[in-house]
């Protein structure tokens, strides 16, 4: 038994005295009719208007020199992913403020979505969340197969049971917050670049 | 009740029935050329048209803001004015709305129910009841700017309001495109409030000035002569703004256009 | 909360319109912009009005079921190894936070935008209290510094100028009080926040939906400061109000597709993150708070406005918002949301905010989760009239006009013995004593030779009333 004075019992005795009479079912969520258009365009063009980029990229090798063509004066290169090696492993950071000198973050991206352009990544992913974070420019490697068409087929992808953090991120950090101006990296990466490569 | 927007009188509509003219009191004292057009408009359809002489207004500022003690008594006296007609058609969005969905603290009586279902705003009943499809005693060789009352638009649903998603309509649109040399001009900000209100544009004087000074740069800004509403207390506030600031800018309403005059 | 004096938003948007030629017309402009942007997002939506209202049963169900909800969100938020607190108000809440920072021995703190914490005045609790606090999202941080609440639910600095951003950082950060390109000052801020970001002891969120199934909860931002808080200091606390419950994981694709769109015309925000427990090394406290919630769910015409999913788009498609500027709200929330929601707080307060909008309904129709807020304004102009709350004024002309307007033999003498000064004016415009409020920027309109009336009589002398409708 509950003891009544905690806020706890004091709150949802309270709702149960005041919940409307009304009834109201949960509404079935229907599965809405999509355009049959190939959703990687899609995709790349609204990452583009949320300030990311996308490039098509071959191999491995590929991907290290794009990164250096993107990010040139890059000294300390933390990556989660397998191929790229970079300057630091995101497995060796111990603690998160490790990554405060981080120029280039280089993670794997489990979906896309091309309503939006955003890309699905999760704590098992970033290894340590500050990394997607702290990092001055992020790429995001991404499975061009791996994109759904709209949020309620990307909420059908993503396992909250199985981690305790997952993101949609839409292009790198933004703000609007002086007259109305956009700019990109206010707190966060600078830059977001996916990267379409089939993991190894 | 929630804001109710498509009239739902139960009765269909046939040639010999007797139409109520509610002429709002500022339009009685301000705009008589408003209730001749509208009179005379429906006249030219053979319609039965009477005007109960002993209307008054029908509560609209006093349940506008709040006090619904102080417009029982006008909204009862409409009841009374109007429960013999079939239909009751005005010239005013505002006040249509008001006895349409905001007679709802009077006792629901068969008579209230009646004059609620029956009573149309005057676009609505020439597109969607009389479904007029020519004037052609109407000219008017002027650009127009049309100003649709938030009543009308989001209290009626004579248009649709730019925020609701799906096909565009517009009814006071559509009678106007039947009037021979108008031409609508488009602007900016077709659907946004121009700061009438009621007695909001004497209780929030400055705000209700700006938002109605911002519509008539708009409508002169795209080059309109005219300014034509289904609603004219709308139009004596953006009219007074206009004066005041030196823009040459008329003010009439949809009736006038429709029924060629009197202007 | 005590009733203080009460609030007047017509005086205060006065201000902010006569201050200069600058900042309303800006601040209009900027809004509608939004606005445009969002009219287009979701018209290129087909579902968009379904969503709408499928969003509005979900929330409705929600809180008719609520306390199942929240012992559920508890339930699998604890199971996964999160600390949940419960506060029945603001002060119960400030306590909870202050508690567990001090059990941790955090003084200082980096906290994201949370509405919820500014409604229990949070930050000057905790620095009376010696916790240095920082808002990390630039706008709040500009608001902070300035030390003004937020004007604006999505966009707090949305009524300043970048030339007041350059000042008020050049007295505050030391930064070229003539360098006001926003690019730069965004600049200077991140490398002023980040430090701080890396010695604070603690990192705070609100929450935007609590997900019941999961013990989940989703924080919505686009600078992604609310992660680099959570994701950097050892110690995550997270102010959740009870109405942000959700039942199901599938349900947040319809809010998602809903807020970002309709607060600022994007398909997302940059950065929509879940969290569900502490992260891999890292303490999670959620504290759920009531705050006057369960009572107004008993409020049978205004419980609908805790469906609110604080997207702002009825502050950005309100004429009188954009005019007025949030700060003339002098509320926690601003523009039509806080006009039905500040009077739960403190009726007396809050008992002229219902007066300060045009009744135009835009609101209701932009609201993604179909709040019926325009109905509700003119519910609560009803509650203030039945309370008293009426200017004096407006009482007093109203019994008069009521009563005139009841007995049309005493309308119609009026309308013959006006005088002149009244003649010139319709009898509604004549409720406040003086006239003035209509002259001052607008001309009255000229009373007719003949009413409308006295033309009927003249012109149609065969009326006759009919007896019985056909």
């Amino acid at each position: 038994m509950q003891n009544p004075n905690t806020d706890r019992e004091l709150i949802l005795n309270a709702i149960r005295q005041n919940l409307p009479q009304q009834q109201v079912e949960h509404p079935a969520i229907p599965v809405f009719a999509r355009p049959g258009r190939p959703l990687k365009p899609d995709f790349e063009r609204n990452l583009q208007e949320a300030g990311g980029a996308a490039h098509d990229l071959k191999s491995p090798a590929e991907v290290q020199a794009k990164l250096e063509a993107l990010h040139p004066g890059a000294k300390v290169v933390c990556s989660a992913v397998p191929e790229i090696s970079g300057t630091r492993r995101a497995e060796s950071v111990q603690d998160p403020h490790e990554l405060a000198d981080v120029d280039v973050g280089v993670v794997r991206a489990q979906f896309g979505v091309a309503e939006s352009g955003a890309v699905w990544l999760t704590q098992e992913d970033l290894v340590v969340d500050g990394l997607a974070f702290l990092s001055q420019h992020l790429i995001v490697l991404l499975d061009p197969e791996q994109i759904v068409p709209d949020m309620h087929e990307a909420y059908r992808r993503v396992q909250l049971n199985e981690t305790a953090y997952g993101c949609f991120m839409m292009g790198p950090s933004a703000t609007a917050d002086i007259e109305a101006t956009l700019v990109h990296g206010a707190q966060g990466v600078r830059s977001l670049n996916v990267f379409f490569l089939p993991p190894v | 009740m929630a804001t109710q927007t498509e009239a739902t009188n139960p009765v269909p509509f046939s040639q010999g029935m007797k139409i109520g003219l509610f002429i709002p009191c500022y339009i009685d004292l301000i705009y008589p050329e408003v209730g001749i057009a509208t009179l005379e408009l429906l006249e030219r359809f053979g319609l039965d048209v009477g005007f109960p002489l002993d209307q008054t207004c029908c509560g609209q500022p006093m349940s506008n803001s709040g006090d619904e003690v102080n417009a029982a008594a006008a909204e009862r006296l409409f009841i009374e004015n109007f429960k013999t007609y079939d239909y009751i058609v005005g010239p005013a969005g505002s006040c249509v709305k008001q006895v349409r969905c905001h007679f709802d603290k009077l006792e629901q009586t068969e008579d209230v129910r009646h004059v609620r279902q029956g009573t149309y705003e005057l676009v609505e009943f020439l597109h969607d009841i009389l479904k007029v499809d020519s004037f052609p005693w109407a000219e008017f060789q002027h650009p127009v700017a049309l100003h649709n009352s938030c009543s009308s638009i989001r209290g009626l649903g004579i248009a649709k309001p730019s925020e609701i998603m799906g096909p565009a309509f517009d009814k006071t649109a559509d009678l106007l495109s039947k009037v021979k040399g108008l031409v609508l001009v488009p602007v900016d900000r077709p659907d946004d409030c121009c700061g009438f209100g009621g007695t909001f544009c004497v209780t929030d004087e400055a705000v209700s000035a700006r938002m109605g000074l911002d519509k008539a740069h708009d409508h002169i800004r795209h080059g309109a002569e005219y300014v034509v509403s289904p609603d004219m207390s709308c139009l004596m506030h953006q009219q007074g703004i206009a004066r005041r600031a030196g823009l040459d800018l008329k003010y009439i309403h949809v009736a006038q256009v429709l029924n060629g005059g009197p202007f | 909360m005590g009733s203080a004096k009460q609030v007047d938003p017509a005086v205060a948007a006065e201000q902010f319109i006569i201050r200069d030629k600058v900042h309303e017309p800006m601040h209009d402009r900027f809004l509608w912009a939004v606005m445009q942007r969002r009219d287009r997002e979701a018209a290129a939506i087909p579902e968009w009005e379904e969503l709408r209202e499928i969003a509005s049963q979900i929330k409705e169900h929600t809180l008719t079921h609520l306390d199942r909800y929240l012992e559920e969100f508890e339930a699998n938020a604890t199971r996964r190894g999160a600390h949940v607190h419960w506060a029945v108000d603001a002060a119960g809440h400030n306590e909870a936070v202050h508690s567990i920072l001090r059990d941790h021995g955090v003084t200082e703190l980096i906290k994201s935008k949370s509405m919820l914490q500014e409604e229990c005045g949070m930050t000057p609790y905790l620095e009376h209290r010696g916790v240095k606090v920082t808002e990390s999202d630039l706008g709040e941080r500009i608001q902070q510094l300035d030390h003004q609440p937020p004007s604006h639910i999505v966009f707090p600095a949305i009524h300043k100028t970048r030339q007041d951003v350059a000042q008020l950082f050049a007295r505050t950060i030391g930064t070229d009080p003539n360098h006001d390109d926003p690019h730069f000052l965004t600049e200077e801020m991140r490398n002023n926040a980040r430090p701080r970001f890396l010695a604070a002891g603690a990192g705070m969120t609100g929450g935007n939906f609590a997900i019941a199934e999961t013990g989940t909860f989703v924080v919505c931002t686009n600078e992604g400061n609310a992660d680099i808080g959570a994701a950097v200091p050892p110690l995550h606390i997270a102010s959740i109000g009870i109405e942000k419950m959700i039942p199901r994981v599938e349900d947040m694709g319809v809010f998602l597709r809903l807020l970002a769109r309709s607060a600022e015309g994007a398909p997302l925000t940059q950065y929509s993150s879940h969290f569900t427990g502490p992260r891999k090394g890292g303490e999670l406290h959620i504290v759920l708070v009531d705050n006057g919630r369960s009572r107004r769910l008993g409020m049978l015409d205004f419980w609908h406005s805790l469906k609110c999913i604080r997207c702002g788009a009825c502050m950005n498609t309100c004429p009188v918002y954009r005019r007025s500027g949030g700060l003339a709200y002098g509320a926690t929330y601003s523009g039509p949301i806080g006009v039905i929601l500040d009077p739960t707080f403190d009726e007396f307060k809050y008992s002229e905010l219902p007066f300060h909008s045009s009744l135009c309904g835009s609101c209701s129709d932009v609201c993604p989760v179909k709040i019926d807020i325009s109905d509700q304004i003119l519910k609560w102009r009803r509650v203030m009239a039945q309370k008293g709350y009426l200017p004096f004024a407006k009482r007093v002309s109203f019994a008069v006009a009521g009563h005139v307007f009841g007995h049309p033999e005493e309308y119609h003498a009026v309308e013959k013995i006006a005088e002149p000064a009244v003649a010139h004016a319709p009898h509604f415009l004549l409720y406040n004593r003086s006239l003035n409020p209509w002259t001052r920027d607008r001309e009255l309109p000229q009373l007719a030779r003949q009413t409308f009336r006295e033309w009927y009589l003249a012109n149609r002398s065969t009326h006759a009333k009919p007896e019985h409708r056909s």
